[in-house]
């Protein structure tokens, strides 16, 4: 068969990518306080126990809070720069898109120390939102990747008969672009919230005394009979994020196709 | 007034509009980004008080930084891990990208990429983790290999040093690896490719000859986004490095968090950000050079022996710099500058001659 041997080293290659997320249900069902094989018999224990575990609801609030604040505000950052980058010329383009887009490259502990220096510089105390301020700075290039495809698919002459109908700007925007784009706008949420969910540099360096999820997970691996139990809170967080994500590339290519463009593939 | 005339015939509306559309992003990108940024690098000219911050812009921490024997280390084995990380996802990463791009259909494309992704979007942490699980004493390869006989006792070198380390990073940024290579490959127009078979190519040459010269761009902004990335990281050297796998990330870490010194921390960040910037102008000097040395000799005779003067030109200027490392010991940062500096004249002379083309 054509492309034989490529074929098998690409699907050993994914076996490799899926290993150690095909061990997180096996152990998280395991009946054994400690990660290792060989397995001892199957259980829900773990799962059970999530239940008695305040810590880990606080953070899991947390969490949810700062995702879903730093999905809006990356998105929303998001629609500006795309729309800006995909229809508009202007000097500097270059510079600033670089400058917006420099945290897709940067090391995170950089980024983190950097606002840490700042925050404390002018007094502002670590909490929730600091780390939001940090999550957004980190989501938007992703929602700019995911929102650029969405608005360089426009067809320029759609909004061009909106202004010869007499619609102004802002309601061209509203009824005629906005549409159009709004699966782009919907799959951006859904990866951003996805990243800020999982997030930890910001988190672990700009979150003050409050912890977020993968903070308080990071702090649990330092006991090993709490790694169980972390393992049956990843196999939840692993199926939501496939979750969200599914839903987002339906939306992403739903989007695509709307606009008629040629899908290209992936979010990066 | 004329000034403002002027700002008007330098603006053209579209350019207000676009400025005006981006300034929130670019507001809060300069605001939270380039300030913070700046920051930094101004703190890491100060003193840490006890209390306070002594305000008298001084060299100590870079003097201190650059001397210090453990940031020295620290630094050489993040580079270290960082090339050999960057090596392996790009190698292995290649091939996918070639069989996604020429032999899948295109309408399960998008699918394979999503499979690629999707472990990248996926709990760092835990990921993280499981290879201690996969990598340890009792784990999946040591009790495998022990089950089917291949081994006595378990292998240990696998765990809690760089070797875990390297491992565990080139699964987390194989994605990153994988998407620009597979955009070089897509962008290659495939008449290109007939055009080769053609005119009497064998399809390795035309491999060779057509697809790898135009899927060298990838390659460069893999290489690029997978080594800035991977040389900064804190999680996996903390959670599978052990004392001998620490990485730079780790100091700096130490320095703001524990130690509370801002400056040195600092300074150790600044530090480790130019380091990685030479390298990056490094690297990318090579990949210049062995285009040309590759584009020069595949003109005259034949593929093969360009190919392997070509790799032997990287691997000489590499073996260098390594060389001058195990010599030279504190030496080694003004080793890779001047190496460094050596790379841009020669860039510079080849730059100076290059034809005009086509």
């Amino acid at each position: 068969m054509k492309g034989g041997g490529f074929k098998a080293y690409a699907f050993i290659y994914l076996i490799f990518l899926y290993a150690p997320i095909v061990l997180l249900p096996i152990f998280a069902f395991n009946n054994a306080a400690i990660i290792a094989f060989p397995l001892s018999g199957f259980t829900t224990k773990w799962f059970e126990a999530l239940g008695s575990e305040p810590a880990l609801w606080d953070a899991a609030q947390n969490s949810l809070l700062v995702a879903v604040s730093s999905a809006i505000l990356s998105t929303a950052l998001g629609v500006f720069a795309a729309r800006a980058s995909t229809r508009y010329n202007f000097p500097g383009k270059a510079g600033i898109l670089g400058l917006i887009m420099l945290p897709l490259v940067l090391p995170e502990i950089i980024l983190a120390i950097a606002l840490l220096v700042m925050l404390l510089g002018i007094g502002m105390p670590l909490s929730l939102f600091t780390v939001m301020l940090g999550h957004v700075l980190v989501c938007t290039p992703f929602a700019i990747a995911v929102l650029s495809a969405a608005f360089s698919a426009l067809d320029t002459s759609l909004e061009e008969a909106s202004y010869d109908l007499g619609e102004g700007p802002v309601s061209t925007f509203w009824l005629v672009i906005l549409p159009l784009v709004m699966p782009g706008i919907i799959s951006s949420l859904l990866i951003t919230f996805t990243i800020s969910l999982d997030e930890f540099i910001m988190a672990f360096f700009l979150a003050g005394t409050q912890t977020t999820l993968p903070v308080y997970i990071f702090s649990q691996f330092r006991f090993p009979q709490a790694v169980p139990v972390i393992m049956a809170l990843g196999t939840i967080l692993v199926l939501l994020s496939i979750t969200l994500l599914s839903i987002a590339e339906y939306f992403r290519r739903r989007g695509i196709a709307k606009t008629g463009a040629k899908d290209t593939g992936g979010f990066l | 007034m004329a000034s403002a005339g002027q700002g008007r015939r330098v603006l053209t509306p579209e350019a207000w509009g676009g400025l005006r559309m981006i300034s929130p992003t670019a507001v809060y990108a300069l605001l939270l980004l380039a300030v913070p940024l700046a920051l930094i690098f101004v703190y890491s000219f100060l003193t840490d008080g006890y209390l306070t911050i002594d305000y008298i812009p001084t060299l100590a921490n870079y003097t201190e930084t650059w001397t210090s024997p453990v940031f020295e280390k620290v630094l050489l084995r993040s580079l270290w891990v960082s090339v050999a990380v960057t090596a392996a996802t790009v190698l292995t990463a290649f091939p996918v990208a070639y069989y996604v791009s020429f032999y899948v259909e295109p309408s399960k494309k998008s699918i394979w990429l999503f499979l690629i992704t999707i472990p990248f979007w996926t709990s760092y942490l835990i990921r993280v983790f499981l290879w201690l699980v996969i990598l340890g004493y009792n784990g999946v390869i040591n009790s495998s290999l022990m089950g089917i006989g291949l081994i006595d006792e378990p292998i240990t070198a696998i765990l809690y040093n760089a070797n875990s380390v390297i491992i565990t990073l080139a699964h987390a940024y194989a994605p990153f690896a994988i998407l620009p290579i597979y955009v070089a490959l897509e962008k290659i127009d495939r008449s290109l490719l007939e055009a080769g078979r053609d005119l009497g190519e064998s399809p390795f040459m035309t491999f060779v000859r057509v697809t790898l010269p135009l899927a060298l761009p990838g390659v460069v902004s893999a290489i690029m986004i997978v080594f800035i990335p991977v040389i900064g990281d804190y999680v996996t050297p903390s959670l599978v490095g052990g004392p001998e796998g620490r990485m730079v990330a780790n100091l700096v870490q130490l320095q703001y968090l524990k130690l509370d010194d801002y400056p040195m921390g600092s300074a150790t960040a600044v530090s480790a950000m130019v380091m990685v910037g030479i390298a990056l102008i490094v690297g990318l000097a090579q990949a210049r050079l062995f285009k040309r040395v590759y584009g020069a000799l595949m003109q005259s005779t034949n593929a093969g022996l360009a190919f392997a003067a070509a790799l032997a030109s990287a691997a000489i200027s590499l073996g260098a710099c390594a060389l001058a490392g195990l010599l030279l010991g504190g030496a080694f940062f003004a080793m890779v500058l001047a190496v460094a500096a050596g790379h841009l004249v020669l860039l510079a002379f080849l730059g100076s001659k290059r034809r005009a083309r086509p």
